[in-house]
């Protein structure tokens, strides 16, 4: 086991350092234009540095005089020491940034992963056990449509009838405009209210395929021997759905789960960006769009670190909770 | 069985329509049944013995995934929903009166400001070329009119005031005119000839006194009670207290209008019609502003202005745009780009994911390796960031729309297709230890040929599936970018940037016509592509359902 945890980390490593390459040299070959005109737009703002400067500032983070092997592996040097440089758009170090905006986008994702998983698995079961059913055929519509709504769509469906037609939410923001004159409390329950639709949004669009997978791997088990074995033994439908089936389905749902926990870090970039909650999606879009290399290529990268983790402790799962698994 | 054909046949005439010809090979093997019934061979109508083979019916693996698949009533109204789409979106255009990119113009009413009126309650200075009388002898001047007193001195010059009526004095310094001060203002009837000084100044004399005549540099000048200056008998100018000022520059007001304003406004009337020269009458309003103590004299006037989000009619069903483009019109064009820039990117995914996972999971070893490797760094490159910031950058470099549009879809495809070369890979991995594998291999059947004809065709119907689904969510990628404004850009219509209107808050609140049919195409398009999918994998895996 000890092995074979410390293959996959070795493994995640080396694709990462590959990814990270891949996300260098496309920055790099964004036109070089590009990167003088932003410099040049920067050095306009009043008290900024100059053109030259910005520009120095440039080579020096990115390497952008070197070669593109070498300079990558400057580049390294200093992001393993935590070096990302300075953001161009907020004008703070990018690692100041981050851990100032990543909590806002950690508790929403926690918040709507909690309410995903206890609406969809408990509705993913009841399609899987009454299969062809008319709530199951519900169940599936409801899923596919969970799917197929465009967030932003939806979002503006959501803002029309409560923040318009009904006047409960504001359009946009985490605080409202008297958040200063608040109590503690009175503050936290601001945000709430704040977060509320951005949450409801994230979990309409997630819920369709965790409610799918749990159906079909419901499904999958309902269908194994072992439960005709439990079913022929007498035993009441109850037990065979909730002591039986239910946690043999758990195996294949707490993988999928645990690999998405980093995702939690990795913040909503739309459902953020159409509320304006300055978590670091909306962040870090208002750095992609605003051509701030330094945090844009912070952001990449932690996603693809994210992902890695995510799939690595899918896999380290798997083998935990399933001895089948390990034995081979 | 035989005697129901037989009653069927009378009503039948043509017996080849139908699965008509396949049962008459049936009856051209000279099955005993059917030359005992003549009459039901000539038609095509043939007779099996019980025990016949032929009277069960076989179908091809296809037409069974056909049958399933029409079976399930929510993936053949997804299917049904796709038709309309296309129907809608690529004979829709076709038949559309209007072209995407038509604009419309509406005429509309505007108050336009046309002019100022003042009355003039203060005394305007008029000074001689080349003397001098600045602000603060003006303000002494005032001094010395408010005192009563005929003369004031300031910094050793010493000024005469010679006061011809209360509304006009004349200055003099050193027995000399140098100014005067007058609340009427003399302007020339001739636009652009500038009135000299001591005229103005003999004018405003002579209407002090109730009007007169006067000559001046040769010429024989009357004025009358009105103010209205005559040079023989030719009017040259005008003094009034009243300034009327046009707002726009290059419009000259004439002496009759402007009487006619000042007469309208001292009758206390809030609108005012002129006959013009030409004898077309326009007609004006006249709203007094109490903080700027003058009246602003507005013109009605037809103005032609884009027919921008006009509420849905029976030129425009579905209301027009922010550019003033007929928005049903625009739908059926966005459909178009979505379904292409779909297909497209899928073709594209679908070609790479093939080629690379066929290769992968036919030859194992370290190609396999290498490649999976590939797909797994693929995997971890955040697609969406990426597609964002390479659509800013081509914001900033003004990229072509239409060469845009080909980037996009290049990109989406290039960072499509790892899900598919896995799903390959592993199905070929399976099919490659079967016995009819072995079996081409036997026959000496070419590596290309054993891949692409006999190994890919079993991967189809998963492939098939993804492939539907994954059209879907192209769609919806795309029109999550073109939303945020990267994706497809104006001129093109996407159904994505159509809703990107509705980050206008007001256009939220007040023209759902705009967003709301777009939003719903977008959501019934990829809903049907989903269904679509689902019960293509019912159909084609039966093992899954049971």
């Amino acid at each position: 086991m000890k092995k074979y945890i410390l293959k996959r980390v070795l493994i995640s490593m080396v694709i990462l350092v590959f990814v990270a390459f891949i996300i260098y040299v496309l920055m790099r070959c964004l036109p070089n234009s590009y990167v003088e005109t932003i410099a040049r737009q920067k050095s306009q703002q009043p008290g900024s540095k100059s053109y030259q400067e910005w520009l120095e500032d440039l080579n020096a983070s990115y390497e952008l005089d070197k070669g593109i092997i070498p300079g990558f592996i400057g580049w390294c040097g200093k992001a393993i020491r935590g070096q990302f440089g300075d953001s161009w758009y907020y004008t703070v170090p990018v690692v100041e940034k981050f851990k100032s905006v990543i909590w806002v986008s950690f508790f929403m994702g926690a918040v709507s992963l909690f309410f995903e998983l206890i609406i969809a698995i408990p509705l993913g079961i009841i399609a899987a056990t009454r299969q062809y059913s008319r709530t199951d055929y519900a169940i599936t519509i409801i899923a596919l449509a969970g799917i197929s709504l465009p967030t932003f769509f939806f979002a503006s469906l959501l803002k029309l009838l409560f923040s318009v037609k009904l006047g409960w939410f504001d359009l946009y923001g985490l605080v409202g405009r008297n958040y200063n004159y608040l109590s503690r409390t009175g503050q936290i329950l601001d945000m709430g209210k704040h977060l509320f639709l951005p949450i409801l949004t994230l979990v309409v669009i997630s819920i369709g395929s965790l409610m799918r997978y749990t159906r079909t791997n419901m499904l999958e088990v309902l269908n194994a021997d072992y439960i005709r074995t439990a079913r022929a033994k007498g035993l009441s439908e109850k037990k065979v759905i909730y002591h039986h089936a239910f946690r043999n389905t758990l195996i294949p749902l707490v993988t999928i789960v645990g690999g998405s926990l980093p995702g939690l870090f990795s913040g909503a970039l739309i459902t953020e960006t159409l509320y304006m909650i300055p978590g670091i999606g909306y962040t870090s879009y208002n750095a992609m769009v605003g051509g701030d290399i330094p945090f844009s290529m912070f952001y990449l990268v932690f996603l693809a670190i994210l992902t890695l983790t995510g799939n690595l402790i899918s896999d380290i799962l798997y083998a935990v909770v399933d001895p089948r698994v390990r034995i081979s | 069985m035989a005697f129901e054909n037989e009653k069927k046949t009378p009503s039948r005439q043509d017996g080849l329509s139908g699965d008509g010809s396949v049962q008459k090979t049936g009856s051209m093997a000279g099955n005993e049944g059917a030359s005992a019934n003549g009459a039901a061979a000539e038609n095509g109508k043939p007779e099996y013995s019980l025990n016949d083979d032929r009277r069960v019916k076989t179908l091809s693996p296809s037409a069974l995934v056909i049958k399933r698949f029409i079976r399930n009533r929510v993936a053949v109204t997804g299917l049904v929903i796709l038709i309309l789409m296309f129907a809608f979106s690529y004979i829709g255009g076709l038949i559309s009166p209007y072209r995407q990119d038509q604009v419309f113009y509406r005429t509309e009413l505007q108050n336009q400001d046309f002019a100022g009126v003042t009355e003039n309650t203060d005394f305007r200075y008029v000074v001689k070329e080349g003397a001098s009388f600045g602000s603060v002898e003006q303000a002494q001047f005032v001094l010395a009119t408010i005192q009563k007193k005929d003369a004031f001195e300031f910094r050793g010059t010493s000024y005469r005031l010679d006061k011809l009526s209360d509304v006009l004095y004349g200055i003099y310094s050193g027995g000399e005119l140098i100014a005067f001060a007058s609340c009427d203002v003399v302007s020339s009837s001739v636009q652009g000839v500038k009135l000299p000084f001591e005229l103005q100044y003999l004018i405003l004399s002579s209407l002090a006194e109730g009007g007169g005549s006067f000559t001046y540099e040769g010429g024989d000048y009357t004025v009358d009670e009105d103010g209205g200056v005559l040079l023989g008998k030719e009017e040259v100018a005008y003094a009034s207290r009243y300034i009327v000022q046009p707002i726009m520059s290059d419009v000259h007001l004439t002496r009759q209008f402007k009487e006619e304003l000042i007469e309208s406004i001292q009758n206390g009337e809030d609108s005012f019609s002129f006959t013009e020269a030409d004898g077309s009458v326009s007609v004006y309003t006249v709203v007094f502003n109490a903080a700027m103590k003058n009246w602003n004299v507005r013109q009605e006037t037809e103005t032609r202005v884009f027919d921008t989000y006009s509420a849905p009619s029976k030129e425009h069903w579905l209301g027009t745009d922010k550019n003033g483009m007929d928005m049903l019109t625009r739908l059926m064009y966005g459909g178009r780009v979505s379904l292409y820039i779909g297909f497209i990117v899928v073709i594209i995914e679908t070609t790479l994911g093939v080629l690379l996972g066929g290769v992968s999971g036919y030859f194992g070893g370290w190609v396999d390796m290498l490649i999976m490797r590939i797909v797994d760094i693929f995997y971890c490159i955040p697609s969406m960031p990426i597609i964002i910031i390479l659509g800013a950058a081509m914001d900033m470099m003004r990229v072509d729309p239409q060469v845009r549009m080909i980037y996009l879809m290049l990109i989406l495809g290039f960072l499509g297709w790892p899900g598919i070369s896995r799903l390959v890979r592993g199905q070929i991995l399976t099919l490659r230890e079967q016995e009819f594998m072995m079996a081409t291999e036997a026959c000496g059947i070419s590596v290309p040929k054993r891949i692409f004809r006999h190994l890919l065709p079993n991967v189809m119907p998963q492939l098939i599936v993804t492939m539907t689904m994954s059209l879907g969510s192209v769609i919806l990628t795309e029109a999550t970018l073109s939303f945020l404004g990267l994706g497809v850009k104006f001129p093109f219509a996407s159904w994505g940037n159509i809703i990107n209107d509705v980050n206008n808050t007001f256009v939220l609140t007040n023209y759902w016509f705009i967003w709301i049919p777009a939003g719903l195409c977008l959501l019934s398009t990829v809903l049907a592509f989903n269904l679509v999918g689902d019960g293509l994998r019912d159909a084609f895996d039966p093992k899954m359902k049971r």
